[in-house]
């Protein structure tokens, strides 16, 4: 409709009409639309119309939009970064405030960003053992997690009366925070590591519980009627029905777990001490090394990033939505 | 051999599906309803009998039963002289929303079916036999692909295919072809009676289309509107097989038989509206 209007301007219809609207090209493809034009001139000025030229490839429109959104979602974010950076500089770089600028940081904390991996000592580690220590407890405390509340899912979920009994309880418990748990924790097992450990199961557990039991009773009545017909029993109704069909609770579930548990295992660390990325920042604060800590939640924030994404990732390898 | 031991044979294939006074609740209390009230029907071995009536008519409860995927409150439904207490794969159905496993292949679904009847089969005759009934519906080029890249169409086709490789005594059709266009709809029928001509399965299929009924079947059994629903009439269909739709439009029973089957389905239709 727009296109009509600029078409008498334009003797080479299929490579002026995408550039005069750049937003349709995305949507229409330029074939299309060239016979669009085509049939629009010769009713408006009745003169024979030369051959529509097809773009080259180089010239997609498609092609050319897509590269520059592409562009686009690289290039805005590093200007806010920029952005952001500059007036964090401005910020620090004012009297009386005790926050180091990013060039500060870079500058006081160099030895820490570029020997990740140094060891002296058990109380003297680089900022990669850190992280991994606090990696390994909450793998351990996520993948417990995972496989209890998993199996405890599917028996309530298969059960009606189970999950009357016990939703009302897991809905309390679930809105405890992490850190309420750690003394209870700290006193039944004497020590800080399984305590922490306890802390990130009993904080990822709910949501990995309480998704696969909704995901189970779920199952649409079709995949059931289906699997009651053609005899699908035991190991072949739980693989080819029951855990297909929850999958993309159960995922949902186990995505929200892991950035809960990558939340608390920082501040389940600054109380329990020990290597820790948690414990690194709480005895940066108390050694008066700002830069550290800020770079030390710079990493935390990857990480967590980068666990969301790798769970988010299996999960759409997973879990295949009906058609 | 003795007389009887024959006679009994023959009575039990000429009530192959026995469904006697059937009645059918739903609910409890306030809430409940009435679906079949007093269902009577007897399908012999090898006929093709469709269930037409407007739509709450229970027609799908009848199917249901039978399938065992529900029980009568009274009355009894049994198959081949033995009463129906769960779903078994000697009743295949084939589901109006055809119900493939999304997350399986074509060939995958019907395995699902070869598998079960099969169970002690190695897995080489049982892929055969699987592929053998996707081929019969003409997907051995789609075998591969999951259910979310077919047509509505080509769907149901898997459904069929799955159904039969249940090898079952009675196959249960719900509406079949309920939810394509009137081109898949007619070249599905085709295909279905081609199938049903070889190796004459007993069937009971549940349509609300009075063409499809009249071309696929032996008996049309006319449902009356619910609550209580109860069979009003059963229409013979003399129609000679094969059945060509060429052929039927020229049959002098075709127009007559249509002509009842709307005239009762619009008298009902405005009786349920007054």
């Amino acid at each position: 409709m727009i296109m009509n209007t600029e078409k008498p301007r334009t003797p080479d219809a299929g490579q002026a009409a995408p550039k005069g609207n750049g937003h349709h090209a995305l949507t229409e493809r330029p074939k299309p639309m060239i016979t669009n034009l085509k049939t629009v001139k010769t009713k408006a000025t009745s003169k024979p119309m030369p051959p529509a030229k097809l773009p080259a490839p180089s010239e997609d429109p498609e092609r050319v939009a897509r590269n520059r959104e592409l562009a686009r979602t690289f290039i805005m974010p590093v200007v806010a970064i920029l952005f952001a950076g500059l007036f964090w500089e401005i910020y620090s770089s004012r009297e009386g405030v005790v926050l180091p600028g990013p060039l500060k940081t870079l500058h006081d904390s160099w030895n820490l960003i570029a020997h990740p991996w140094f060891d002296n000592g058990p109380n003297d580690k680089g900022l990669g053992w850190q992280l991994l220590y606090s990696l390994r407890r909450v793998a351990m405390g996520y993948s417990l997690a995972a496989v209890v509340g998993v199996v405890l899912g599917i028996v309530i979920g298969k059960s009606a009366m189970a999950f009357k009994a016990l939703d009302p309880i897991f809905q309390v418990l679930r809105t405890i925070p992490p850190l309420a748990w750690l003394p209870i924790s700290l006193a039944t097992f004497n020590q800080a590591n399984p305590s922490a450990i306890f802390v990130i199961f009993i904080t990822a557990i709910w949501p990995i519980l309480i998704n696969t039991s909704v995901g189970i009773m779920r199952i649409p009545a079709d995949y059931e009627n289906v699997a009651k017909v053609y005899q699908l029993r035991g190991s072949r109704y739980f693989f080819k029905v029951m855990l297909p069909s929850a999958a993309p609770y159960i995922f949902t579930g186990l995505r929200i777990s892991i950035g809960m548990a990558w939340l608390a295992i920082v501040a389940a660390e600054m109380l329990t001490g020990g290597v820790g990325i948690g414990f690194f920042i709480w005895d940066s604060w108390n050694s008066s090394r700002m830069s550290d800590i800020i770079v030390s939640v710079f990493y935390v924030g990857m990480i967590g990033l980068a666990l969301d994404r790798i769970v988010a990732k299996i999960a759409s390898l997973f879990g295949t939505k009906g058609d | 051999m003795s007389e009887a031991v024959i006679d009994q044979v023959a009575e039990n294939e000429a009530r192959f599906v026995d469904i006697s006074g059937v009645h059918k609740l739903f609910g409890s209390g306030k809430s409940r309803y009435h679906a079949l009230a007093g269902v009577d029907l007897r399908i012999a071995k090898g006929e093709f009998v469709s269930i037409i009536g407007h739509s709450g008519c229970g027609k799908s409860t009848l199917l249901n039963l039978v399938a065992g995927l529900y029980l009568p409150t009274t009355g009894s439904v049994a198959v081949n002289g033995r009463e129906v207490a769960a779903p078994g794969l000697d009743r295949a159905v084939v589901f109006q929303s055809h119900s493939l496993l999304p997350w399986l292949t074509v060939l995958e679904n019907v395995l699902v079916a070869v598998d079960s009847v099969h169970p002690d089969k190695d897995r080489k005759f049982r892929m055969d036999e699987a592929r053998k009934y996707v081929d019969m519906v003409h997907l051995s080029a789609h075998a591969n692909k999951k259910p979310g890249q077919l047509s509505g169409g080509m769907k149901q086709r898997v459904g069929i295919a799955r159904a039969f490789a249940a090898d079952p005594q009675v196959l249960l059709l719900d509406e079949p072809f309920g939810a394509l266009d009137a081109l898949t709809r007619g070249s599905m029928q085709d295909e279905l009676t081609t199938i049903w001509e070889k190796n004459r399965k007993t069937v009971m299929m549940i349509t609300h289309d009075v063409d499809e009924a009249v071309f696929l079947s032996d008996r049309i059994v006319l449902m009356s509107n619910g609550p209580a629903a109860t069979i009003a009439k059963i229409v013979e269909v003399p129609i000679p097989r094969p059945r060509t739709r060429e052929a039927l439009l020229e049959d002098s029973h075709y127009l007559e038989i249509r002509k009842e089957l709307l005239h009762y389905l619009i008298g009902a239709g405005m009786h349920a509206a007054a």
